[in-house]
């Protein structure tokens, strides 16, 4: 039973250092993998629509004191639910203020709600996931059912519940959104995580010799950074509507503050009589969170786990 | 006679199956079972044998990317299965592994790079300049050029990306290199290169193989001494051209009749084997091949054969040789 003896393979390689390219010696253009990405999400002109909209109210909120001479708590009982005008674009509320005014410093208010309600939430979610899913074992056991627990509850019930406990104040009704937001954020992390560590590219890190903090922070992150971004994007929109809707039940910003929500919850009684005092607050909401949405969506499109090429 | 580089004594491997609401072990696949090899400097051994025969596993508890369930690991005489995860991790310089897919096996969003050069980082090359000549250089040794080290790799074919891994495994001047199934993923001309270059390195560098594959005959091409594993466990080991010329094992005569040859008007004998591979989760008693062996007989199902030296650097686990 002799197996025939194959011919050798010819030796392709003679000198094995000195060698000259055996492959395309054409230079090719190298794109990191981000910049592939905003190419993407400037052709997707949803995003883009939702880009513009939220450039717009960032530039609101920061330019607010040059845009209007008006201050946004200063009551002026003789102007009392006046329609939109030339003098007041958006109209004044029951007390006499103009509401593009605080419509403008709202801008501020809001964005800056969902601002630091999401880096919580995104930072403490993202170490609690991270290590949920690598360590895995009775440290994924405790992590993910503390996140069923806080998932079990209606989230902007959780939030009412927080906000009970530490006291109605727009730093707590931020604190409580990142709360609700942080189960969010970890168990996207966690799922992630559990399906990269099998990949071949983490076996091959250790194989390497790498530590696990070098793993998870040079390996494992850097690929569980797209859904964590577009999760953020759309969180932005979400703790904006939470924040509004505790403002409304007056569980967030106190009076004076121009918060969009507490503004909706004030003038509710006047919706027949001046219904320019909701139509501002309610449309300048439903803007920013479609913006947020949007660009959100476009970025999941765009950042393809799979890079294409 | 060389030294021995590597010994593994008695490895085993064994996955608990869970079940049942509270995760109870309800069984055991054994993956790797009671293996014994030794590896001899600057030789390469192949390790050949079906899908799901515990190969890759072998080579992956070798290096303790899978705890090995027991068994010993002497690499240059010292026994890595006792160490600790750091003492492990400073060792691995010194043992590498080159995986079976190249699409998977680099990370996708790293620069080749920063792929090659991480190895020597972590392994105490601190400055940057060092770093990027060994970068140029190792790109060199393996066919690629310098300005491939700015790409990344989804902008590599197969046999690119797997020249890039060989450089990874080079980085650190290892001793050891596993090859786990290196070319089954790439089409056959391209694995010729990657053959010829892989012997050309370890000529170069005085590196030591273990080579794994299921192609019998690019483990023919490559090899010193084959071994041949079936569920679990090695059946021969020898001499290339002995185990090729004089199969003792009746598993490894019916593999070498299944390879085709490449003239057509020679006829021969081919041993077709019956049924199935059995489950590793419940393999047979006593030989776990005679379900399936031509030549079986009543003690094969009742005693494990032994892995007996039958002929210099010729060994089998068959009753057939007692």
């Amino acid at each position: 039973m002799k197996i025939e003896e194959r011919p050798k393979v010819e030796k392709l390689l003679t000198n094995p250092v000195k060698r000259n390219h055996q492959f395309d010696t054409v230079e090719v253009k190298v794109s990191p993998p981000w910049k592939d990405a905003v190419k993407q999400l400037r052709k997707n002109r949803f995003a883009v629509a939702g880009f513009i909209i939220i450039v717009f109210f960032v530039f609101l909120g920061l330019l607010a004191p040059l845009l209007t001479p008006y201050s946004y708590e200063e009551q002026n009982l003789a102007n009392r639910l006046l329609a939109p005008s030339a003098d007041h674009w958006f109209g004044t509320d029951d007390l006499g203020r103009d509401i593009f005014t605080r419509i403008a410093y709202g801008a501020r208010i809001s964005l800056q709600v969902g601002l630091f309600a999401v880096s919580g939430a995104l930072v403490f979610g993202t170490i609690l996931g991270i290590v949920a899913g690598y360590f895995g074992r009775w440290i994924d056991t405790i992590i993910s059912r503390t996140f069923d627990m806080l998932l079990a509850f209606p989230s902007i019930l959780l939030a009412i519940a927080v906000v009970a406990i530490l006291g109605a104040s727009l730093e707590n009704a931020l604190i409580a959104i990142a709360i609700i937001n942080i189960p969010v954020f970890g168990r996207l992390v966690r799922s992630r995580v559990i399906s990269l560590r099998e990949e071949e590219y983490i076996m091959a890190a250790k194989a390497q010799g790498m530590k696990n903090g070098r793993i998870l922070l040079h390996h494992i992150l850097p690929n569980s950074m797209a859904p964590i971004i577009v999760q953020s994007t759309l969180g932005f929109g979400t703790a904006i509507l939470d924040a509004a809707a505790l403002g409304f039940l007056g569980l967030g910003a106190q009076p004076p503050m121009p918060e969009w929500g507490k503004m909706l919850a004030d003038s509710r009684n006047f919706i027949q009589l001046a219904p320019w005092t909701l139509i501002a607050p309610g449309i300048s909401i439903m803007l920013v969170v479609l913006g947020f949405n949007l660009i959100g969506d476009g970025l999941r499109d765009a950042i393809d786990p799979k890079m294409k090429s | 006679m060389q030294k021995p580089l590597l010994e593994v004594n008695g490895l085993k491997k064994y996955f608990d199956i869970r079940g049942g609401v509270l995760g109870k072990k309800v069984g055991e696949v054994k993956a790797v079972d009671d293996v014994t090899f030794t590896v001899k400097e600057g030789e390469i051994l192949g390790i050949v044998g079906e899908s799901g025969c515990g190969k890759s596993t072998t080579g992956k508890s070798i290096l303790r990317l899978i705890e090995p369930t027991d068994g010993e690991v002497k690499f240059e005489g010292r026994d890595i299965t006792a160490v600790t995860q750091e003492e492990m991790r400073k060792l691995r310089r010194d043992m590498q592994i080159i995986f079976q897919d190249p699409y998977a096996s680099l990370n996708p969003r790293h620069t080749i790079e920063k792929v090659i050069s991480e190895p020597l980082l972590i392994h105490g090359m601190k400055s940057v300049k060092e770093r990027k000549e060994r970068v140029r250089e190792l790109l060199e040794v393996v066919g690629l050029s310098d300005y491939h080290a700015s790409r990344y790799p989804h902008q590599f074919s197969g046999g690119q990306r797997q020249r890039i891994g060989i450089a990874r495994a080079l980085a650190n001047n290892p001793k050891l290199i596993i090859c786990d199934e290196p070319v089954s993923a790439l089409d056959v001309s391209v694995q010729s290169q990657i053959l010829n270059l892989m012997e050309e390195l370890r000529d170069q560098f005085n590196l030591t193989y273990i080579f794994i594959a299921h192609d019998l005959s690019v483990v023919k091409h490559i090899s010193d001494r084959v071994g041949v594993m079936y569920l679990g466990r090695m059946v021969e080991l020898a001499d290339k051209d002995n185990l090729y010329d004089d199969p003792k094992h009746p598993y490894t005569r019916a593999l070498l009749s299944a390879v085709p040859l490449p003239d057509p008007d020679v006829k021969k004998e081919r041993i077709i084997l019956k049924g199935d591979v059995p489950s590793p989760a419940n393999p047979p008693t006593g030989c776990t091949f005679h379900t399936r062996c031509p030549n079986v007989m009543d003690i094969c199902k009742t005693a494990r054969p032994q892995f007996n030296q039958i002929d210099e650097n010729h060994a089998v686990a068959c009753h057939l040789y007692n």
